[in-house]
């Protein structure tokens, strides 16, 4: 019994009676802002539709009505959203996450709204506002203000029933609380589905921001490739150049030493530049520089030269793209061709690279014996195809049995 | 002979130096970028320069660029262009304006101290001298059937002809006579149709121009 009426003092049940009250006066007022405009603009849609009579500048008004009303509302619409939400958080405690409004230019954003779900959605609950919220915020009033009109109305009343007013009176004030509680929870439940965003918005916006993430992920491990390149550069080939030069510089100066001592410096200075060598092609796996000075093109004459079959090389690049889509470009031919020589037995290949609209293709074909996949072991297509994907891309190998073999890589280039 | 020398690592630009003048040389500057080289070419009128092509401030390509510079603005300056990695793209570029006193190797090949001074002489006579790399790089472009007519014999020679290379040099890398090596010659000037001509440099030309650059 104690609980029941502590309850009456408690803070939750008068927020959640004033978040009631606040609403039912909010809900009134924007709900009467909307039907008002809605019958304002039925009425002008009827009187053109029925035939407009009398003064010309009726006619005027109505198809003013008609066309301007809906691109009013919406605005309105997501100012009492807004209204709506900052009751909901500062009486409640309730944080409502806005919808997204979709942005576009001109006539395509004025009406863009009646296309969007959440739009209509926030317009029920503004409908519904006025109605559903103002009755329950009459029966949240009616409970605690139950005894006080008991009290006023029963003043002449006499007799047994007295009590059962009484008695029904406390009822509805013992159970105010819970009642406001209720309403307010309704209200809530309500305006998260209306107000808030939906399950897509909510799905569309975790897409995004995946892209992005996974986009920055694949721009920075090119990035690290180009800083551990050009350290190397700068630093271990500058070193050993140096190195194989001085071993060079002994080698070729001191003629008259022992034998042994020859020998020793000769396996040196060899074994330098062979180190020299290795070095060469592992950093240039890494990331070609050329790639970053010169573009595609350049790069991909540099790839096909070494290749060791004829390779016919066309690209049709006017405006380059972002350096990870030319990275995945470049490896993916590089790739592609190693594979070619290693298991394809083909006489020739040829590469195509071409922009076209805001994709960047790039084909691979031999006239090998194909039966190549993405999958086959040994080849480092899996991996490309692997980043590629992570920018939205795709590629892929067609290659029959016999031949010939195709691997096309498709990358956005915007 | 007077040299300058662009290079931006200074381990490398000291090494650089001392094979240079041990070799004969007369380094007359060595600088760390190329608007200094620029700048101590037009100051000394060196025969020939030796240049990086990543130097600062982008490190990218400014080497290739000051060379073309200066290929353009002093053509009896000889140019040769260092780096740890040849492309043909470069290649093309540098080759674009004349293909007497030009040069482009690896970095590597510095360490043949022997050869690499020989490559530089001729460079500085104003010969050519292109890396093997870039040679195995222009010679795929162009492998085309004229090319498929050579013997492998004959396309040794083409490559070592295309290096820059004089028949001498050429009988000394093939260990064959020299009478071999003019039959050679002789034969991959008819089999590819170019005019026959006996000055080296402009053998080189003929190759080059073949070659598509």
């Amino acid at each position: 019994m104690t609980a029941v009426l502590r309850a009456l003092s408690s803070p939750r049940a008068w927020q959640a009676t004033f978040h009631v009250v606040a609403g039912m006066f909010l809900g009134a007022t924007t709900g009467a802002v909307i039907w008002g405009a809605g019958v304002l603009w039925w009425a002008a849609v009827l009187s053109l539709v029925e035939g407009p009579t009398g003064y010309w500048m009726l006619p005027v008004l109505y198809v003013a009505v008609a066309v301007l009303g809906p691109l009013a509302v919406p605005p309105c619409v997501q100012f009492f959203s807004a209204l709506q939400r900052e009751r909901f958080r500062v009486l409640h405690g309730v944080e409502i996450a806005a919808p997204k409004h979709d942005s576009g230019t001109g006539w395509r954003r004025a009406f863009r709204p009646w296309t969007t779900g959440s739009t209509w959605r926030q317009f029920a609950y503004h409908l519904l506002a006025p109605v559903l919220g103002g009755l329950g915020g009459v029966v949240v009033v009616l409970c605690w203000a139950a005894p006080l009109l008991v009290l006023l109305w029963a003043d002449g009343v006499t007799g047994p029933w007295n009590f059962l007013w009484f008695g029904g009176a406390a009822v509805l004030l013992l159970a105010a609380p819970w009642v406001a509680r209720g309403i307010a929870s309704a209200d809530t439940a309500a305006a998260r589905r209306l107000l808030g965003r939906d399950h897509a918005d909510e799905l569309a916006e975790r897409v995004e921001s995946l892209a992005r993430s996974r986009a920055d992920l694949v721009a920075a491990a090119d990035t690290e490739r180009r800083r551990i390149e050009r350290d190397l550069h700068d630093g271990v080939q500058q070193r050993l150049v140096s190195l194989a030069l001085n071993l060079g510089m002994a080698r070729a100066a001191f003629t008259d030493q022992p034998p042994e001592v020859l020998e020793v410096i000769a396996a040196a200075h060899d074994e330098a530049t062979v180190a020299l060598a290795e070095l060469r092609d592992f950093v240039r796996g890494l990331h070609p520089a050329v790639l970053d000075d010169r573009g595609l093109d350049a790069a991909l004459s540099g790839v096909v030269a070494r290749a060791p079959l004829p390779v016919r090389l066309h690209v049709d690049v006017a405006r380059r793209c972002s350096p990870s889509i030319e990275a995945i470009a470049y490896f993916a031919v590089s790739e592609a061709l190693t594979n070619v020589a290693k298991h394809a037995q083909a006489s020739r290949a040829e590469v195509v690279a071409e922009r076209v609209g805001d994709r960047l293709i790039v084909t691979v074909t031999d006239d090998g014996r194909g039966g190549a996949s993405v999958d086959s072991t040994g080849t480092g297509l899996r991996g490309l195809a692997q980043r590629a994907a992570a920018v939205d891309g795709s590629l892929t190998v067609v290659s029959p049995l016999g031949g010939p073999t195709t691997v096309t890589v498709y990358v956005p280039c915007e | 002979m007077r040299v300058v020398l662009a290079e931006d690592s200074v381990l490398l630009r000291a090494g650089l130096t001392k094979l240079l003048t041990d070799g004969g040389f007369e380094v007359v500057a060595a600088v760390p970028d190329a608007d200094q080289l620029l700048t101590a070419v037009d100051a000394h009128r060196p025969d020939v320069v030796v240049v990086d092509v990543r130097m600062p401030p982008t490190h990218t390509d400014e080497g290739i660029r000051a060379a073309l510079v200066i290929r353009r603005q002093h053509p009896k300056i000889a140019v040769c262009v260092l780096s740890q990695y040849v492309e043909e793209r470069y290649a093309t570029d540098l080759l674009s304006v004349g293909t007497s006193g030009v040069g482009y190797l690896l970095k590597d090949r510095v360490a043949q101290v022997s050869d690499f001074l020989d490559a530089l002489r001729r460079v500085a006579a104003g010969g050519t001298a292109l890396d093997p790399e870039v040679v195995a790089q222009l010679l795929v472009r162009r492998r085309d059937d004229p090319m498929r007519r050579l013997t492998p014999r004959e396309q040794d020679v083409l490559r070592l002809m295309a290096e820059g290379r004089s028949n001498n040099g050429i009988t000394a890398v093939l260990k064959v006579s020299n009478s071999a090596v003019e039959k050679y010659v002789s034969n991959i000037f008819t089999k590819l149709d170019l005019p026959p001509t006996d000055a080296d440099h402009r053998r080189v030309l003929a190759v080059l121009k073949y070659l598509g650059t």
